[in-house]
């Protein structure tokens, strides 16, 4: 079952799903975005990454990005989660789907979302390391 | 009278306004939201000032970011009673 909140969810990220809702006998092309927990050398041992969000708002800003996306890509539809929660390395900690009738709407709409959601919306994390600590990841100042 | 129940506080009432904390300042303050009397017409910003004089609020950048009710807002938003407002430390969605 899934447990979602509107964009959110705490729960792994079905992808196929999110695929299965934008597919339509109109579109030409199905643009998939998944971002996933890695780890860099810097990071060390980094296990798994915990987001959290202002959840109310988490899901107003989501929505008004998927609006804003419609809005310019009439033609593409969208799916979009993001995850709560602990998410372990190489697993999705967001995903989205965009599909048109042309390919170039469904990259167009996808770089939009990605880029807008990373911006805006009011999600934090925190990694959660091998030894048991965990320390804050340094974010970027919200735009909005 | 003014501030009777169910006609909102009158010009020159107090508001009361709920300011949320997240992340890293929920962590350094110890708690995820304090409520607060504030001054009719006090904005966005002088919820902000009240809790830069918290001790734990030195590691607030000169300007956060801002929400009043669920949405991005300027330093001179006009706050209404029941408002909620949000400091909201640098994001890292997606």
């Amino acid at each position: 079952m899934w447990a979602m909140s509107g964009w959110l969810t705490d729960r792994p990220i079905d992808v196929a799903r999110l695929v299965a809702e934008v597919a339509s006998a109109g579109a030409g092309g199905t643009v998939v975005f998944v971002g996933t927990v890695r780890r860099s050398e810097a990071d060390g041992d980094v296990e798994a990454i915990e987001y959290s969000a202002y959840r109310e708002m988490a899901d107003a800003e989501l929505g008004r990005i998927v609006d804003e996306a419609r809005s310019q890509w009439p033609e593409a539809r969208i799916a979009l989660l993001h995850r709560t929660g602990l998410v372990p390395l190489g697993e999705a900690s967001v995903a989205i789907a965009t599909a048109a009738p042309h390919r170039a709407e469904a990259y167009a709409a996808s770089r939009f979302l990605i880029e807008e959601t990373k911006r805006r919306a009011p999600i934090w994390k925190k990694e959660r390391l091998a030894t048991g600590a965990a320390r804050w990841v340094e974010g970027r100042p919200a735009g909005g | 009278m003014s501030g009777a129940a169910g006609r909102g506080p009158s010009p020159g009432d107090a508001i009361r306004v709920r300011i949320r904390l997240f992340a890293g300042y929920a962590e350094a303050a110890g708690r995820d939201a304090l409520d607060v009397t504030l001054p009719a017409g006090a904005v966005a910003g002088d919820a902000l000032a009240l809790v830069r004089g918290q001790p734990w609020a030195a590691r607030l950048p000169p300007s956060p970011a801002v929400a009043v009710n669920q949405r991005y807002a300027k330093p001179d938003a006009v706050l209404r009673d029941g408002d909620e407002v949000a400091i909201i430390p640098p994001v890292a969605g997606g």
